[in-house]
């Protein structure tokens, strides 16, 4: 882009008429961000709600939050190479561990058991866990280059087992089976943020992390999806020999969407373990994979925001068919059964028929169902 | 010698299960162009449905197990019907992502029946033995390289020679124009998970013998992926031979790697299929016997 347009797309309203919001003058203003006043301050009152809350709610509910931050990361990486590239992942749980574990090991104790060599700061380890996990990506992008679709799918899907039989193997980097290793240490140039301080409790300050985390990489990934970059993704997801006609690189287009993927993949896993105490080998299996596509097609395909929507619904999903067995009866909260189902049990049901429900009655997902309620209220009281 | 023997003839075994549920996969993927993930769920299912026939009912096992197949068959057909059949037209990735979702769901329910206890399947061989050359061979994998054998063989005969199987072929070949010349396209779904169904129960009564069934199981599934893979995705040959491949595959690395490759770590063999696979992809995409795609722009 010219700097022109840049400058216009920092500023969208400078040409703006009044009284007409949907009327662009430049294409930079239509590609902008925030295009309208709304989205403006829409997202201004959805950040500062998203900073107070850390005071609002109690520690137990923010831990949930944090952990739906840090799966939101990863899951807009999956959207980016399934959303956007269109190339179908099953795979992501394992760049996932891949980036948690490299976190770890760089932050690790070099005294414990498992190998670790103790650099606790964020600034290295967090970018390391996304690099090291985006190399990953990059080594396995040329597979995709030379496979489509379901056979893809299938693939990914091998990875997940191979690279599952890798961390249980692994026994000094991981801990081993079952008995795993902590996750890494936070801190930011010599401050702690992780550990109780005087001002903010462990969870607020992991909570404040992962935010921070997530919005810089949020706005980096609404960017890229409106360059060029994100363009030629579009392009090889709609009709790859259509992208390749009209000169986008295929082989580098699908390995820049697997490496990108990856990366966000990795700094997920990475900061998922400053929360969660201790990284077992065996939880980056083909149910997390799964998971992640639960969050991306229950959110919305190839939109940032729906990503977010869905991590947290999917993390928060857990907490809320705890909450049912008090509401309906025939719920038994105990993991013995006794009542028609479990909570544990309608949490995983529910999984399943959500992912089907979407699919078949909103492809669009939460973000089609946010659309639809925006665009209902914008006509109200006409019905467009 | 004779552990070669012994792992190549448990291999063969082990592989004809695989191929059974192969063969499942394949038979949608031809008619519906789906891969359906849902048959780890299907599996399992009828598995239970054996397990909870024969031991718990009384149920003779004979008995058991086609009754077992029938009612996973019609749970096929009712999961197609209900949940596959209103997104025809959609992106392929849309419909296994939906047999993903019906998968869990499956198994939640039948993980209700089965509990947290292993659940034996009452087959007829359990350990019992026949030794040729001082070696001792497992009768449980003689009987399933024969029942897969025989269902083979019944596949190919009603594929190549009834009316119905004809309509299929149609319908894999060409679906709109099996539409045009009066092929009940629907019918054509509803049948080949039907089939799929049933093959998956019988599987699933296979995986159950000797060492029986818990919620874990379904996993066995999942790796006739890689034996459809290597085979071709729409070749019901591939599938079998792909499905024996992996069977032997895993049965020799489990007899062979803890001595010659100990590096690549204990239980190597329950992930070499996929490391077979990705060899195999990367020499050919379509797998051994699949088509290419021809695209047109």
């Amino acid at each position: 882009m010219t700097t022109v347009a840049q400058r216009t797309a920092t500023r969208p309203s400078a040409r703006r008429l009044r009284g007409r919001p949907e009327l662009y003058t430049s294409y930079a203003a239509d590609m902008a961000l925030f295009n309208t006043t709304g989205k403006r301050l829409g997202v201004g009152a959805l950040a500062l709600v998203a900073v107070l809350v850390t005071v609002a709610v109690t520690d137990d509910v923010l831990r949930l939050l944090a952990v739906g931050c840090a799966l939101a990361i990863g899951a807009i990486g999956l959207n980016l190479v399934t959303g956007y590239a269109g190339q179908v992942s099953l795979g992501h749980a394992f760049f996932v561990g891949i980036g948690a574990f490299t976190a770890s090991v760089i932050s690790g104790d070099p005294e414990a058991r498992t190998l670790g060599y103790g650099v606790t700061e964020i600034l290295l380890w967090l970018p390391a866990a996304g690099g090291v996990a985006g190399l990953a990506g990059l080594v396995v992008a040329p597979l995709s280059s030379r496979l489509r679709g379901l056979y893809l799918a299938i693939v990914t899907l091998g990875l997940v087992f191979l690279g599952e039989h890798v961390f249980r193997e692994a026994r000094f980097i991981t801990g081993g089976f079952g008995v795993g290793r902590p996750g890494p240490r936070a801190t930011l140039l010599g401050f702690d943020l992780v550990a109780p301080g005087p001002l903010l409790t462990a969870d607020q300050k992991r909570y404040l992390l992962v935010l921070v985390v997530l919005a810089i990489l949020g706005v980096l990934a609404r960017n890229l999806a409106r360059s060029d970059v994100g363009r030629s993704f579009a392009a090889v997801r709609d009709r790859d020999i259509a992208a390749e006609v009209i000169g986008v690189n295929l082989t580098r287009a699908k390995a820049q969407a697997f490496t990108l993927s990856s990366f966000y993949a990795g700094v997920c896993g990475a900061l998922l373990y400053t929360i969660t105490p201790v990284i077992e080998p065996a939880s980056f299996n083909l149910g997390l994979s799964v998971q992640f596509v639960a969050m991306v097609l229950i959110g919305g395909v190839a939109t940032i925001s729906g990503s977010i929507m869905g991590a947290l619904f999917i993390a928060l999903l857990p907490r809320l068919t705890q909450e049912l067995p008090r509401l309906l009866p025939f719920i038994s909260s105990q993991a013995t059964g006794g009542g028609l189902i479990t909570s544990s049990q309608l949490e995983s049901i529910l999984y399943g028929l959500l992912i089907v429900v979407f699919l078949i009655f909103e492809p669009r997902g939460l973000f089609g169902v946010w659309l639809r309620t925006r665009n209902y209220w914008k006509g109200w009281p006409f019905s467009y | 010698m004779t552990r070669f023997l012994q792992g190549l003839y448990g291999g063969l075994g082990q592989g004809s299960v695989y191929a059974l549920i192969a063969l499942g996969y394949v038979i949608i993927y031809k008619s519906t162009k789906i891969i359906s993930f849902a048959q780890p769920g299907l599996m399992l299912m009828g598995a239970t449905a054996v397990a909870f026939l024969g031991p718990i009912y009384g149920v003779p096992f004979y008995l058991a197990v086609p009754v077992a197949m029938v009612l996973t068959a019609g749970v096929g057909m009712v999961v197609e019907r209900t949940a596959l059949r209103p997104m025809v037209g959609k992106p392929v990735f849309v419909m296994a992502i939906i047999t993903i979702g019906i998968d869990i769901v499956l198994r939640v329910i039948v993980n209700r029946f089965l509990g947290p206890q292993i659940r034996a399947v009452g087959d007829p061989w359990a350990l019992s033995l026949f030794t040729i050359g001082g070696a001792a061979y497992q009768v449980r994998f003689l009987a399933m390289m024969v029942v897969t054998a025989v269902v083979v063989a019944a596949l190919f005969v009603f594929f190549r020679s009834s009316r119905l199987g004809l309509a299929m072929r149609a319908t894999a070949f060409d679906q709109e124009a099996a539409l045009a010349q009066g092929v009940s396209v629907g019918a054509v779904f509803a049948l080949s998970w039907a089939i799929a169904g049933g093959l998956a129960a019988l599987a699933g009564m296979f995986v159950g013998t000797t060492a029986g069934i818990d919620q874990n199981t379904w996993v066995v599934a999942l790796k006739a992926l890689p034996a459809i893979i290597i085979g071709g995705l729409d070749s019901l040959g591939g599938a079998v031979i792909g499905g024996l491949i992996v069977g032997v595959v895993e049965s020799l690395v489990a007899a062979y790697q803890p001595q010659f490759a100990p590096w690549l770590g204990a239980s190597f063999s329950l992930v070499s299929p996929y490391a077979v696979l990705l060899l195999v992809l990367l020499v050919k995409p379509y797998g051994l016997f699949g088509t290419p795609e021809v695209e047109r722009v």
